[in-house]
């Protein structure tokens, strides 16, 4: 009997324990918004956070057939936005993968055992504008309008 | 009075929808189709545009290599160097290369031409023909690309390209460009900027740089708009596409070779 009540004690302690370790992940989670960015501002993310916690690769893996194939960019389930919003600013001022094992898709990918590969090719920091800064330079010096272009505008 | 103020409001609003209406119906074939947009595309594209480039290889420079550069750079061909213990040899072959610069010598006359081969954007791209995956694509707008996602790495399509246009990522890439996502595995072209196709640039990294140095070899635009300087420029001198002979109807033509 007491050995019974001794494993029911250890089983919820280690249920408890388990509950415990998702919240703070959660917490840590919370304050992988960038300052001053646009999801800063807002409640949630693009959608309620609990389809953004279940079903943010769907989203992702459709908005992706769009955009390479129907060329759409301005739409919010971009990856690239993702990245705007959740990396984080390491201590050197500079943004840190989002991908790290402590960062915003990293922690908890490394939780869920599930491996991203979304960043074998895309750019785990905002890494440059829609054009680059040499070809705005190059625009402005051939006396070619830049339509909409430029350095500013963030990519999503 | 009331209800006399509710009269008037709904008859304008009847009014003023009609005309709107009518003068959207009249505006908008117009302004839809040729103009260019500023913010980030949120329609899908249409084969209303077929992007082309016009490359006058008499204005071409020899040893000018201001296009290459500005493609690498552009779509971040950069990023990439030679592995160790690689051959400089082997790595010229190996290395991602969207524009390459070649010298044709006619040997009977001596006369020299240059010019920048790239992909060449064919309307029947044979590339897309042999891909197992369907990752080699035509876009409505007749940009030939490769969607990463879905491509294997199988190089079928370089295999099948008659211009040498396509390479293949060997290696891992680190510090990718928001703009252009590149990984090891995959096979990539020139897709005539596609990024500055949806964000609403006018030309192209090659045809900025190309007109900086003076040289103004290349142009850029619609080719199935009569009005776009590239489709004054084709009617007005005389142009070929290489390889004519595979009647891929490229959307890259070449004039004065």
């Amino acid at each position: 009997m007491a050995k019974a009540v001794v494993r029911a004690g250890l089983v919820v302690v280690s249920l408890v324990w388990a509950l415990a370790a998702q919240a703070v992940l959660a917490a840590d989670l919370g304050s992988f918004v960038k300052e001053g960015s646009k999801a800063a501002g807002l409640s949630a993310c693009v959608e309620p956070t609990e389809i953004m916690r279940r079903d943010h690769m769907e989203l992702i893996e459709h908005q992706r057939d769009e955009t390479v194939h129907g060329g759409i960019r301005g739409t919010k389930h971009s990856l690239a936005g993702c990245i705007d919003c959740h990396v984080s600013t390491g201590s050197d001022g500079q943004a840190v993968p989002a991908n790290g094992p402590d960062q915003f898709c990293g922690a908890c990918h490394a939780f869920a055992a599930v491996t991203v590969n979304c960043f074998d090719c895309h750019a785990s920091v905002p890494n440059g504008g829609p054009v680059s800064e040499s070809g705005v330079a190059a625009h402005q010096t051939a006396g070619i309008a830049v339509a909409g272009g430029g350095p500013a505008v963030k990519g999503q | 009075m009331n209800h006399h103020e509710d009269k008037i409001d709904g008859e304008r609003r009847a009014f003023f929808g009609v005309a709107a209406g009518v003068s959207a119906g009249l505006v908008a074939p117009g302004v839809v189709l040729h103009a260019v947009s500023a913010a980030p595309r949120s329609e899908p594209v249409t084969d209303a545009v077929r992007w082309g480039l016009l490359i006058d290889t008499t204005k071409c420079a020899d040893g000018c290599r201001a296009c290459v550069d500005a493609c690498d750079q552009e779509n971040g061909l950069d990023l990439q160097s030679k592995p160790e213990g690689q051959s400089e040899a082997e790595w010229d072959r190996q290395k991602s290369v969207w524009i390459r610069k070649v010298k044709l010598q006619d040997n009977q006359t001596g006369r020299v031409t240059n010019l920048p081969l790239m992909c060449q954007h064919c309307e029947h791209p044979p590339c897309v023909d042999v891909c197992p995956t369907g990752a080699s694509f035509k876009r409505a707008d007749g940009i030939v690309m490769v969607d990463r996602h879905t491509c294997i790495g199988c190089r079928y399509c370089m295999m099948a390209c008659p211009y040498k246009a396509r390479s293949f990522i060997h290696e891992t890439i680190h510090g990718q460009l928001t703009r252009v996502p590149r990984g090891k595995g995959c096979v990539e072209s020139c897709n005539l900027c596609v990024h500055r196709r949806d964000f609403g640039t006018a030309s192209t990294a090659c045809v900025d740089a190309c007109a900086a140095e003076g040289h103004n070899a290349l142009t850029f635009g619609d080719l199935n708009d009569p009005e776009s300087p590239i489709s004054q420029a084709l009617k007005a001198m005389p142009s070929r596409q290489i390889r004519e002979d595979l009647a891929l109807n490229t959307g890259v033509r070449y004039s004065g070779i």
